[in-house]
């Protein structure tokens, strides 16, 4: 089980009000993604849930019962830090044994546990050095490991591949998921990557300032975001906005249109433009055209490589299906 | 020639260290020359320096006339005792000030320190009468006491700085690991910060090892430790250098021998949070 409440929660750092009142209900055996840009409050949401930090006002349930007052230590939720947060002075098999040690469990369950999470993790080879003796990857499987052996309600994740290069950053993101499935727990999980947010995740919390955006599936907030932030943020290349006239054409404030719904013409098209900085990616072309009536250029994806030179006049049109629209707030017009 | 020069600085660095060394130095090296000499020749003039008759003489008389070894005892049940009782209270108020500070941490951190800007003398008074009141003149409790009170602001500011190189967030884990505050001192803050804990120990204990005043004035006979053994020798009557020396070497002896086999963590301890 592993099903979390939070009812009208606020957090406060002296004067400063960093979440606002906010409600969030999280399923059990869900695979929830807290993603926001830095100082959005999004790892103090996750540190009051952990019970790390104190809450200012509301209430937090854990399968249903009142934790707002529960120590971390007795909310059976497991986290993995940022930084590994490891026991140097303990080998791979203590680290992983520590919590079923707190826990006095037996010791023949403990080292059933620990060669278990061994196994699932890969750590079998190390079980006997010491974190200082590991790579980053393996580290990270140490802190999975410490948390996976006291089968938790919900595992937490505070940005927990930030630390890893591009490549092992996505193996490991592959393995959270596999465990996932594997273990069918909670876990709620803290980036500011939006593509770890939508790979991993079954819902997306999208936050800002401390407040919630909007909340819904991956594919959820790719076509329908609430409002531009949202629209903004998900999503890579980043949604091209326009003002003016192009959005007074459309019957609103600023209209919305992703890279890879823009087709791109050297004949003929909605809005003419001329090409400056080219990105060649193999699979994808990403241009930065220059639109009359813009002031940021626009990107456009082309599929494969396409032969476009810089200074070159170009035509864009967007695809009207997947045109967004939005109001003087900022919000989505449907 | 740029080489020619760094070598002739090294060798002028190098004399220099080791010119201000033997200055430092040189009333202990005089203090243990001076125990091996005749009274005579302890207060001739001009001094003689290695040219004299070595005795071992004044080292007799000192152990027949004192009990030597109950000084020694005294001097390390105090100094041990004063330093654990130290460490003990130091660790939960050091964690507290390094993990969950107030806005007045260091505001109390500085008071306590402040607390060693204060001449002893102006306490001896209130402290003698509580002393005499509680029956704990001349006990080896009450040092311990007076001593630990002595060296707590130091142990605590030590320890201090040491717990604040550990990262939070491994007390975090260890909490959300379900260790309770207890165990999260024992299993993971205090393995983790042993080579500090090490040096604060050592540097302490040496502290109260070397203290007087309070030693000197709180004791009789029963509790005296090292530093009035040697006391006992300054006479203002009669001239006993060479047995005062003989007095002193004995009692400074243990404390260098330790200092010298741990010197290597006392100079890290010390030097701690000096680069990074």
């Amino acid at each position: 089980m592993g099903q979390i409440t939070l009812n009208q929660v606020t957090k406060s750092f002296g004067d400063v009000n960093v979440i606002p009142p906010l409600d969030l209900e999280i399923k059990d055996g869900e695979f929830v993604v807290f993603v926001g840009p830095s100082g959005c409050g999004k790892s103090t949401l996750l540190r009051l849930i952990a019970g790390l930090e104190d809450m200012t006002s509301g209430h937090i349930a854990i399968d249903g019962k009142d934790a707002t007052d529960v120590p971390p230590a007795k909310r059976g939720l497991a986290m993995v830090f940022q930084s590994y947060a490891l026991y140097p002075h303990m080998s791979v098999r203590k680290n992983i044994a520590f919590p079923l040690k707190m826990a006095k469990m037996e010791q023949a369950e403990i080292d059933k546990r620990v060669d278990n999470a061994a196994k699932i993790l890969n750590l079998a080879d190390y079980i006997d050095r010491r974190p200082g003796q590991l790579s980053g990857g393996q580290r990270q499987r140490v802190a999975i490991g410490r948390a996976i052996v006291r089968e938790p309600a919900a595992f937490l994740f505070d940005e927990p591949l930030s630390n890893l290069d591009a490549a092992l950053r996505v193996n490991m993101r592959l393995e959270i998921s596999e465990l996932h499935k594997q273990l069918d727990t909670t876990m709620i999980y803290v980036t500011h990557d939006q593509v770890e947010a939508m790979t991993m995740a079954d819902k997306i919390v999208v936050l800002r300032a401390g407040n919630i955006e909007q909340v819904g599936s991956p594919l959820e907030l790719y076509r329908t975001p609430r409002n531009q932030f949202v629209a903004g943020f998900i999503g890579s290349p980043k949604m091209n906005f326009l003002t003016d006239a192009a959005a007074a054409e459309h019957g609103c404030k600023t209209i919305g249109i992703r890279p890879e719904h823009l087709d791109i013409s050297r004949e003929s098209g909605a809005w003419k433009g001329v090409v400056g900085v080219s990105e060649h990616l193999g699979s994808d072309t990403f241009f930065h055209v220059k639109v009359e009536g813009s002031k940021d250029p626009l990107t456009v994806r082309a599929s494969g490589e396409v032969d476009l030179h810089r200074g070159e006049t170009v035509f864009l049109t967007p695809q009207g299906e997947h045109l967004h629209k939005f109001d003087a707030q900022g919000l989505a017009i449907r | 020639m740029a080489r020619a020069v760094n070598t002739q600085r090294k060798a002028i660095n190098t004399a220099a260290a080791w010119t201000v060394a033997l200055l430092i130095f040189f009333p202990i090296l005089w203090t243990i020359l001076t125990s091996f000499k005749t009274e005579a020749q302890a207060i001739s003039d001009p001094p003689v320096f290695f040219a004299f008759d070595w005795t071992l003489e004044n080292y007799g008389v000192v152990l027949e006339r004192s009990n030597y070894s109950r000084f020694l005892w005294n001097s390390i049940i105090i100094a041990g005792g004063s330093t654990i009782l130290g460490i003990l209270i130091a660790v939960p108020a050091a964690w507290s000030m390094a993990f969950v500070p107030s806005k007045r941490t260091k505001d109390i951190l500085l008071w306590m320190l402040s607390t060693k800007m204060l001449p002893a003398v102006g306490v001896l008074y209130p402290i003698y009468l509580l002393f005499i009141k509680l029956g704990l003149l001349d006990s080896r409790t009450g040092l311990v006491i007076v001593l630990m009170l002595m060296n707590l602001p130091i142990i605590v500011w030590m320890l201090y700085t040491y717990f604040k190189e550990i990262p939070g967030e491994i007390l975090e884990a260890a909490r959300m690991d379900g260790a309770s505050l207890k165990e999260e001192i024992v299993h993971i803050l205090t393995p983790m910060a042993i080579p500090g804990i090490a040096s604060t120990l050592l540097l302490n204990f040496i502290l109260a090892w070397n203290e007087a005043f309070w030693t000197l004035n709180l004791t009789a006979a029963k509790a005296a430790p090292l530093t009035a053994f040697i006391a006992s020798y300054s006479s203002p009557e009669g001239l006993f250098y060479a047995k005062l020396s003989a007095a002193s070497t004995m009692a400074i002896a243990p404390i260098l021998v330790l200092g010298w086999f741990s010197q290597k963590q006392l100079v890290s301890g010390l030097t701690f949070g000096a680069v990074k």
